[in-house]
């Protein structure tokens, strides 16, 4: 027995040690870590599988839906029952489709009014909140033409980047991560700035820094994307929010607010890979019409 | 470590770990996702002992770190999860004196993998992990977890003594 926890002891410091040295290796790569052709082929493997159990999962809440009481009392009232609820049900995966075809149906009108050519995919993946980022799968990959740095967005507008793609699924990171940093530009003023997220928590908000301290932002400005050099990883003109709040007095260094997304964070399904960027910066041209205007 | 039995784990791990990212974390609940994949270590784990548990929580960690959309370092749900499978093993003989004890360790090991999970990455200056974030993300955790493991444990439980006859009671 005691050999036995002597053992034990020296495997779990063992492991323990492995699983130490491979977040340093990892954590040292950085952008170019060593680790990255095992996650590539991770990808490979795990995306079909997610693939797979989002099309199960996807069944199982309409099913649950759909199956409730069981009838008891004659045989009339069964049958009754049983075709109320198959008419129900069809009624709600109806409902689903509806929203589906709108969400896609938004998404090709964004695309269209900003010249990019989308790949359309839908969300089958989302990682554990106790990982503290921000990040889907979604199940388009390199297959599709989809590739890292590539911009994702809705039919409400930012998403946000394609971070890895495997053959068949690609991991997103979205915009309200912590970690991810959008240059934007106000389409009342024309003043450059960036956002970085802050968690879907806080209601999907993002901080947005404008690097002119002397510029004007109010409440209600809203927000189209800058554009990144060579279009990676951001596409000028994606619609990303309106000002929600400033903070800060002016003359300080920079101006800080609060941005409120168009895009729901919350209840992503339908997203587009922006695989070619538009010809020319549609500026402001995909913003949704103004309120009252 | 019996042919049987890593059968049984890697089966779990992985249904495991697909609900998790295509279902689970897909529900509206405020704050943490329920984490089934701790609790199929954390069950595992009390019924085979500390040896296994912390084999098991090595590979079901690692998969957690290289399942997408992941996107921290490999390697740190491997640490947490080893040592979780460890420990929540070398609880086994006491969760014969008392129905509590694998209560307590699910809502332990809930609340110490959400706090080393962070804090290796704020070793690491990892900007997500903020202390605002672990203090909402940490009582949903226990919450859900503890509730998950009234379903979770006991299936696990079954599954285990219907595929080895005589192997949860030594």
């Amino acid at each position: 027995m005691n050999r036995d926890t002597r053992r034990t002891r020296l495997l779990l410091a063992l492991l323990l040690v492995t699983s130490v040295s491979l977040i340093t290796v990892d954590y040292r790569g950085g952008e170019h870590s060593p680790l990255d052709r095992v996650r590539a082929f991770a990808a490979a493997v795990f995306g079909p599988v997610e693939e797979g159990a989002a099309a199960i999962t996807g069944q199982v809440g309409d099913t649950l839906d759909s199956v409730s009481t069981l009838g008891d009392g004659r045989e009339e009232t069964q049958r009754l029952r049983r075709e109320n609820q198959e008419l129900t049900r069809r009624l709600r995966t109806s409902k689903l489709d509806r929203n589906r075809v709108a969400e896609l149906d938004a998404l090709l009108h964004l695309a269209g009014a900003g010249r990019y050519r989308v790949v359309p995919a839908r969300v089958i993946a989302i990682g554990a909140a106790q990982t503290f980022s921000w990040t889907v799968t979604i199940d388009a990959g390199t297959r599709d033409g989809v590739r890292a740095d590539m911009t994702v967005l809705n039919g409400d507008g930012l998403v946000g980047r394609v971070k890895t793609a495997g053959p068949t699924t690609a991991t997103v990171l979205l915009a309200v991560d912590p970690e991810s940093s959008v240059g934007v530009r106000l389409e009342a003023t024309m003043e450059i700035g960036f956002t970085t997220g802050q968690g879907v928590e806080d209601g999907g908000d993002l901080d947005l820094r404008l690097l002119d301290g002397q510029s004007t932002v109010v409440r209600g400005d809203r927000l189209v994307t800058f554009g990144s050099q060579g279009d990676t990883p951001y596409v000028p003109g994606v619609p990303v929010g309106s000002v929600r709040r400033v903070k800060g007095t002016p003359g300080s260094q920079t101006r800080t607010a609060t941005v409120a997304t168009y895009v729901d964070f919350t209840a992503l399904d339908l997203v587009g890979v922006v695989v070619e960027p538009p010809r020319a910066d549609p500026r402001d041209a995909v913003l949704p019409p103004a309120p009252g205007g | 470590m019996s042919y049987s039995r890593t059968a049984v784990a890697l089966l779990l791990v992985t249904v495991a770990l697909a609900l998790q990212v295509t279902l689970l974390s897909r529900l509206p609940l405020p704050g943490a996702t329920p984490d089934l994949v701790l609790l199929v270590v954390v069950g595992l784990a009390l019924s085979h002992g500390p040896g296994f548990g912390l084999v098991l929580g090595f590979g079901a960690g690692l998969a957690s770190d290289l399942v997408p959309p992941a996107d921290h370092e490999i390697g740190r749900w491997a640490f947490v999860l080893t040592l979780v499978g460890y420990l929540a093993g070398a609880a086994r003989d006491e969760t014969r004196r008392s129905a509590f004890v694998p209560l307590a360790v699910v809502a332990g090991a809930g609340a110490g993998s959400v706090l080393l999970y962070a804090g290796l990455g704020a070793l690491m200056d990892d900007t997500h992990v903020t202390w605002a974030a672990v203090t909402r993300l940490l009582p949903t955790a226990v919450l859900y977890d503890v509730v998950l493991s009234a379903f979770a444990i006991p299936a696990i439980l079954a599954l285990v003594r219907r595929t080895e006859p005589d192997g949860i009671v030594r």
